[in-house]
């Protein structure tokens, strides 16, 4: 019952939600470096009131622990400290200094000149902004987690001041060791998961956020070119309407089609497999197991294998076409009449094919749960089964798996298999061609992952559109998950 | 048996609701059956054209060629004429190693996440959620340039790596389902002195065999189906390395005519790997929809 008197309740909530987002934003990102400086502040100041070793552990990681015969916890910062300074002595210095600093990604461009003594041409390297931008980042990401380290240093002697004047004992590395399994397990179990997180997708995302902001593109290709940053340039090119370089016509066509894409790609599976599920699920029904293998075999096989068989039956010269006689008549994959529209039908009728079952799979469990008092109570009144759908079991479904639907959503605007395998973005059209080589039926993913790997490579425009990608998913996200409680309320089941 | 004699009483409602639904049955029956036909048909016909060896008849131009055989042919091609056999090898190991990876990572993550309360929690919660935002492609070519100053292109272990790196971000479905194991199964644990590692290893994780088989089975399914990743990662000039996904897209892919001539060898290879995957799917649907709608689905 409480599921229809929940939106109601929400409304007024979520109204102020929406006006004072961005306020709260700014108050949460203002407080967050008010409370950075008071940490800062309030740490110089214990420090400065602290003990001779506290004192020794803020100038060089280690020393104060190891006074204080400490010596495994203390060898260990202090190898953590000689190896930071090795680091950035020998490699991370002169690419920090670079990327923050001189103002440009190197200056010194590769040159090649005629040697007449060797009698053959000669290279000199030059600098590689590529390799300055991506160092550099990476410097920047192991100076931050240094100084994380180094502030765990001076907390744990400040702590250490603390237990001494308690007349407590101080902990030796065992019993530290065994800290990291009880109070503070959560250390433990985030500690590798995070480095590889940090390693494998927080620095490339930095590093390919710079870049938007750079001309990394086929004409300023390292190591024999230099590319350098232009500020939002390649934003306004985005939006820009001129003729032969700017993006603006190409992204709005292909962004149009990758939200109506989305929308109908999404909603198609998500109703067709629920009236599915029911109909496998009614009552009287027998051989449910069987109707359910039968659709879920086709998401059981991986995509690369449906898709591209798919790609192949639908070929002009395919076996569809061979069955209804059509042969090289019927370009079910690569017809470019009316803004192609047959490919992108197809394309969404291929996807009920491969996104139904999952549907299929999620209503079976969730319809057999709706609380049959009130079907019940709705067919005494007489209502038919048409209206006991609409009335009780859809918005039930809906309200049940709106998380769901926001994850496949945002996962068709991504949905790079289906248009790569299908038809790899094409067919190419009058009005796609041009800038960035874009095709009819691509998605702004696959377009993206065309514009970084084709012979023309706009890695700065692909990055854009990266950003651009991000932006619509977290504004679908942020709207719809403030309207489903699903998010909230994490302990409403312990 | 009072009940009973009660609804004759009702004969004629009864009788007409009763053919009403008859009708209703065997139209939905008609319709699974016409969509479970339609929903098949595309593998059958893979299946077909794998045990196809009539040679030279354009093996998509006609359904029944009038000199059809069929045989084991294509199969015994698929392991004698191309890598298959070690393409096989190589996505085995790579998929059991990163699914101990991700394995490992996401239920570490979520496990953090959903029993335990610490300081930085949500804003990490928030962090990961903006992360995930991001398409994944965006990072692939910095991802690749990362691995190259590891000296690591062109090698199984930075396929694995890739993997598994960023499964932390993964973390919600088993999140979902920590979050509805009872509290108070900790509380008494604490109260006799276990400690949260005995918590975690000896409470928790054998209650949650469910979500743990299915991020096992669904990790290890990943690695055999993606192709982009082994197309950046590992040199097309170096067959010997390739994983099935990129060896069976390669051989109908890797230049015009290779289609016409492999598109058999192609489905005998296809049908091999759907025959694997999906047995595991299938051992992992129950699982799958427990993870789902104990996860991302709330009521």
């Amino acid at each position: 019952m409480d599921f229809v008197e929940t939106p109601q309740e929400e409304q007024p909530l979520e109204q102020t939600e929406k006006r004072s987002f961005f306020s709260r934003l700014w108050k949460s990102v203002k407080g967050f470096f008010l409370r950075l400086w008071e940490k800062i502040k309030g740490l110089a100041l214990t420090v400065w009131h602290g003990s001779l070793a506290t004192k020794m552990s803020f100038c060089f990681m280690g020393v104060g622990q190891i006074m204080r015969k400490q010596f495994v916890k203390g060898f260990l910062y202090a190898a953590v400290e000689v190896l930071f300074i090795l680091f950035m002595v020998f490699f991370g210095g002169s690419y920090v200094g670079k990327l923050l600093f001189s103002g440009h990604l190197g200056t010194q461009e590769e040159t090649r000149w005629y040697d007449e003594s060797l009698e053959q041409y000669v290279n000199k390297p030059g600098e590689n902004s590529m390799l300055i931008l991506l160092y550099g980042v990476v410097s920047l990401v192991v100076i931050l987690l240094f100084v994380l380290a180094w502030a765990m240093n001076v907390k744990g002697s400040l702590a250490n001041d603390k237990r001494l004047s308690d007349g407590k004992p101080l902990n030796n590395f065992l019993q530290d060791c065994a800290l990291y399994l009880n109070g503070k397990f959560y250390v433990t179990l985030l500690l590798v998961p995070l480095i590889g997180l940090v390693v494998f997708t927080v620095m490339p995302l930095i590093f390919m956020i710079l870049i938007a902001f750079t001309n990394y593109d086929y004409q300023h290709l390292p190591p024999s070119k230099l590319f350098d940053w232009v500020g939002f340039s390649n934003f306004g090119n985005l939006f820009s309407l001129a003729e032969g370089t700017g993006f603006a016509k190409v992204f709005l066509l292909i962004l149009a089609w990758t939200l109506i894409w989305a929308f109908i790609a999404t909603f198609s599976n998500y109703f067709l497999g629920m009236l599915l599920a029911k109909a496998i699920n009614r009552k009287g029904i027998k051989l449910k197991k069987l109707w359910r293998t039968l659709f879920v075999l086709a998401i059981a096989v991986p995509q690369f294998v449906t898709l591209l068989l798919m790609s192949k039956i639908l070929d002009g010269d395919g076996i569809l076409n061979v069955i209804l006689g059509k042969k090289g008549e019927i370009f079910w994959l690569s017809d470019t009449n009316l803004l192609s529209l047959l490919p992108r039908v197809v394309i969404i009728v291929v996807n009920m094919w491969i996104g139904i079952p999952y549907t299929i799979l999620m209503c079976s469990g969730i319809l057999m749960n709706i609380p049959t008092d009130m079907i019940e109570a709705a067919k005494l009144e007489g209502a038919s089964s048409w209206q006991i759908f609409t009335q009780i079991e859809l918005p039930y479904m809906l309200h049940v798996t709106g998380p769901y639907l926001i994850t496949q959503f945002v996962g068709n605007i991504n949905n790079f298999n289906i248009i790569w395998l299908l038809t790899g973005g094409g067919p190419g059209d009058n009005l796609h061609y041009g800038v960035g080589n874009s095709q009819s039926t691509d998605l702004l993913v696959t377009w993206l992952y065309r514009l970084t790997t084709d012979t023309n490579v706009q890695y700065n425009m692909a990055s854009v559109i990266g950003i651009a990608v991000f932006v619509i998913c977290a504004v679908v996200s942020l709207i719809t998950y403030n309207k489903t409680k699903a998010t909230k309320n994490e302990e409403d089941y312990q | 048996m009072e009940r009973v004699k009660k609804k004759r009483t009702f004969k004629e409602v009864l009788f007409g609701q009763r053919t009403r639904t008859a009708v209703a049955d065997a139209l939905i029956y008609l319709m699974l059956a016409v969509l479970g036909v339609l929903w098949v048909l595309p593998l059958v016909y893979l299946l077909y054209t794998a045990f196809r060896v009539t040679p030279n008849t354009g093996i998509i131009n006609t359904l029944i060629p009038p000199d059809l055989q069929l045989g084991f042919g294509n199969f015994k091609k698929l392991f004698t004429e191309t890598d298959f056999p070690i393409w096989l090898w190589n996505t085995f190991k790579i998929a059991a190693c990163s699914c101990a990876l991700t394995t490992i990572f996401t239920l570490a993550t979520a496990y953090a996440l959903s029993r335990m309360r610490f300081k930085m929690r949500k804003p990490l919660m928030n962090v990961m959620l903006i992360l995930g935002m991001f398409p994944g492609f965006m990072s692939m070519i910095a991802v690749y340039f990362i691995l190259k100053a590891m000296g690591l292109t062109n090698s199984h272990l930075a396929l694995i790596l890739v993997y598994s790196g960023g499964a932390a971000l993964g973390y919600y479905i088993s999140k979902g389902f920590f979050d509805t194991i009872p509290r108070s199964l900790e509380e008494a644990a604490i109260l006799d002195g276990a400690s949260q590692w005995t918590i975690f290893w000896r409470i928790i994780l054998p209650l949650s065999k469910p979500i743990v088989v299915y991020t096992i089975i669904t990790s290890f399914i990943g690695p055999w189906g993606d192709f982009i990743f082994v197309r950046v990662i590992i040199n097309n000039t170096s067959p010997e390395k390739f994983t099935v996904a990129l060896g069976l897209y390669r051989l109908i892919n890797s230049d015009r005519g290779a289609f016409n001539l492999n598109f058999t060898v192609f489905c005998a290879g296809a049908g091999i790997v759907g025959v694997i995957i999906a047995s595991l799917f299938m051992c992992v649907q129950k699982y799958y929809v427990q993870g789902v709608t104990s996860g991302s689905v709330k009521q």
